[in-house]
């Protein structure tokens, strides 16, 4: 037997493999063929269905009549990954470096929403959100908003919805990431006059205060552009004290594979989510997901259904497949250091 | 005199109720390379990381070429410091490690590129600027540390047992570069080390540092020969260390008794300062052994007694001699008199142990090991 190993050394990692490649096999790559069969269709639940190569315009029909809502889905799904990542960062980095003996209470505490179900944690916000909920009937009452005001229904509910649900997802992995950084790098770069972020940080700093406070200025339907000038002013001095050189130079770059496996693990599922869209948002809001769940469920439509899904999945290749040219290379890290 | 670069004035540091550093006053001159030596945990570390300006004094001052940095951040203090794990950014390559302090101050591409390329000469690694941190071998990341830290030409440069984790042919390798280099850069060195023959070979001067203080501060010579208390006497080398009762003077020498009544005599200048009890100290190779009937000048410390264990080394022979009340004497020989086994002092010869009082030293007595530092054989 160790001889017969010896000489055929391809067995154990084929092995190792085995149940994975099975799992896969019977459980992905089986109902993936039958899904690209059924895109290639034509007919109804009614009459049956027929299979032709002929019927390839299922694709182009499914990208003409939903570009809109696909554009839309990669929009949410990129900005919640954006919101996501501005809350997780920080979140991870407190914890791994400010954490102290709290740390596993801290990290215990991101994935405890895990413990409720993604469709209860929803329907809560649903409900925290309602127009005269808990949150926004007092602000109405003494009149700080005005009666119609909702957040429901609105672009920002669904963002929010899905920055909510992924954000252990981002921050796990940057923490991880974060944890490995040898905190002597960071006194090494210090040694080395890493000091305050100067002038990076106020730019910087601006930039970010100033687009999310422009955009919570436009959901509230305010003046977008003083909310801006705020946020700018707030986020250049935030960054300028609080973000350090070293931190620009050593500790970031050598976490961006977090963040690179966090934005995956974020934008992906929220691609392809239906739930905060059908929850929190309204018609003008749905998301490929939603599109997707009702051609299956609602309307039998299952030729139209797999080639919009074919269709995502293909999208989210490509996005992905750039983002990885982009972020997960080992350059990028050492690029954002030398900048 | 030199001027002075690095001042330590009542530098304390606390950890909780732990003193870490206690109450230390310290010179670094201009140009030194000067050494904290010291067992694990005396303080050595907690001492160069406040002069670096990663930890805060819980009192006391620093000061640097005049200035007083106790409060000044890191990357506002002219010193550098090389890491004793090197502390290499493994996302950037060699070069842009070397040039990370240049970049941070602004300093030109043109300068920064020639300068990185003379510090890669200097440390005899050119044609390495593009390699990663992960592609070196350990002596090699060394130098790139020491490079990353030379380029920038500061006042002062801190290094923490910076050949630690080296194999004791490259440590000796590394050590004669580093003596080097110092040389050629005219930089003040603060080196910190537990290894005593590191420390003797390489500084110009050595605060030997125990318990948070340091416990004399000399040359490599003047430790060796004049140590000023037990612990020095036998952190560094080997010593023999007797109790001795002073009973008056001789000449230029201090004549002091051993228990057994036995004179030895010692420089009287070395009897200065002390008040308490005293032990009388001699180095093992400074002690010649002789037969009782053999003639022994006047001038010339000796004791009796029998040898007990011989080791033959090659170079020299290390025997151990015991005295009438007990006491171990340790005794270096070279191999050149008696150079085969068979001609070695045997266990059970009676002999008299000779030396000049010119090469005994005096330290306070608390009178509880009669002789320290064996372990300090390799
Ligand atoms: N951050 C800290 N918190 C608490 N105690 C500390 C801290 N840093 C150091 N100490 C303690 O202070 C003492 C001196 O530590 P230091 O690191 O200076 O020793 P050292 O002389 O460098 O020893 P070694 O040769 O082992 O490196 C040690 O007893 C250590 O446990
Ligand atoms: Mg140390």
């Amino acid at each position: 037997m160790g001889t017969f190993l010896k000489h055929h050394r391809w067995i154990t990692p084929l092995a190792l493999l085995a149940p994975g490649l099975l799992w896969l096999l019977v459980f992905y790559l089986y109902p993936a063929l039958q899904m690209f069969m059924a895109s290639f269709w034509s007919g109804s639940l009614a009459t049956g269905f027929t299979f032709s190569l002929s019927n390839w315009t299922n694709y182009p029909d499914a990208v003409s009549t939903y570009a809109p809502i696909y554009l839309r889905s990669v929009l949410y799904a990129g900005a919640a990954t954006v919101t996501t990542f501005l809350i997780a960062y920080p979140l991870a980095y407190t914890i791994a470096f400010k954490g102290g003996r709290f740390k596993n209470l801290l990290l215990f505490l991101v994935v405890a929403p895990f413990f409720t179900s993604f469709l209860l944690r929803t329907v809560s916000w649903k409900i925290i959100l309602s127009d005269s909920g808990p949150v926004l009937g007092p602000l109405k009452a003494i009149g700080i908003l005005p009666q119609q005001f909702h957040v429901l229904a609105s672009p920002m509910a669904v963002i929010a919805g899905i920055t909510y649900a992924f954000l252990p997802f981002m921050t796990l992995p940057i923490y991880v990431a974060l944890e490995k950084v040898d905190f002597r790098l960071v006194e090494a770069a210090k040694d080395l006059y890493a000091g305050p972020w100067r002038p990076g940080g106020a730019i910087v700093g601006a930039i970010v205060g100033g687009v999310l406070m422009a955009v919570l200025g436009f959901v509230f339907n305010t003046s977008p552009l003083a909310f801006a000038i705020v946020g700018a002013v707030v986020g250049a001095v935030l960054f300028h004290f609080r973000v350090s050189e070293s931190f620009v130079r050593v500790t970031f770059p050598l976490s961006i594979s977090g963040v690179f496996a966090g934005g995956l693990l974020t934008f992906i599922p929220a691609i392809g989510d239906y739930v905060n869209a059908e929850l929190l948002g309204g018609p003008n809001t749905s998301m490929i997901g939603n599109v997707i769940q009702a051609k299956f469920l609602t309307e039998n439509d299952y030729p139209s259904a797999s080639a919009l899904s074919f269709v995502m999945m293909f999208g989210v290749l490509i996005v992905v497949a750039i983002y990885a040219k982009i972020l997960g290379t080992e350059e990028l890290s050492a690029a954002a250091a030398r900048a | 005199m030199a001027e002075i670069e690095v001042r330590l004035v009542d530098v304390t540091k606390r950890f909780g109720d732990f003193v870490a550093v206690d109450a230390i006053n310290l010179e670094v001159r201009n140009g030194e390379f000067f050494s904290l030596l010291g067992p694990s945990g005396c303080g050595k570390t907690t001492t160069l990381r406040m002069i670096g300006g990663f930890e805060e004094p819980t009192h006391g001052l620093i000061e640097l070429s005049g200035q007083d940095v106790t409060w000044l951040p890191p990357y506002r203090r002219n010193v550098n410091t090389v890491f004793q794990n090197y502390a290499l950014f493994p996302h950037l390559t060699l070069g842009e490690n070397i040039a990370f302090g240049l970049r941070r101050r602004n300093v030109k591409a043109d300068e920064i590129k020639k300068r990185v390329a003379d510090a890669l000469e200097l440390v005899q690694l050119t044609g390495y600027e593009d390699r990663k941190p992960g592609q070196i071998s350990g002596g090699q990341a060394q130098r790139v540390a020491l490079a990353r830290a030379l380029i920038n030409r500061p006042a002062v440069l801190l290094l923490d047992e910076p050949l630690g984790a080296l194999d004791l042919k490259l440590r000796k390798q590394m050590q004669v570069e580093l003596k080097r280099i110092q040389q050629e850069v005219g930089i003040t060195f603060i080196y910190v080390t537990h290894d005593q023959e590191e420390a003797m070979t390489m500084s110009d001067r050595i605060a030997v540092m125990n318990k948070g203080h340091y416990e004399q501060l000399a040359g490599p010579a003047e430790l060796y020969e004049r140590p000023k208390t037990r612990f020095v006497a036998g952190f560094l080398g080997v010593s023999n260390l007797l109790p001795v009762k002073a009973d008056g003077n001789a000449d230029a020498h201090a004549v002091l008794r051993l228990p057994d009544g036995t004179a030895a005599r010692a420089p009287r200048a070395l009897m200065n300062g002390h008040t308490g009890p005293v032990a009388l100290g001699v180095r093992p190779e400074k002690i010649r052994l002789k037969a009782p009937a053999d003639e022994v000048g006047g001038q010339y410390n000796r004791l009796e007694g029998v040898v007990r264990d011989a080791s033959y080394i090659g170079v020299s022979t290390q025997y151990i001699v015991e005295l009438r009340d007990q006491r171990r004497i340790t005794v270096f020989e070279q191999n050149v008199e008696r150079a085969t086994k068979a001609e070695l002092w045997a266990p059970g010869e009676k002999v008299v142990m000779t030396w000049l009082p010119e090469h005994s030293f005096v330290v306070p007595d608390e009178g509880v090991v009669e002789q320290v530092g064996i372990a300090a054989v390799e």
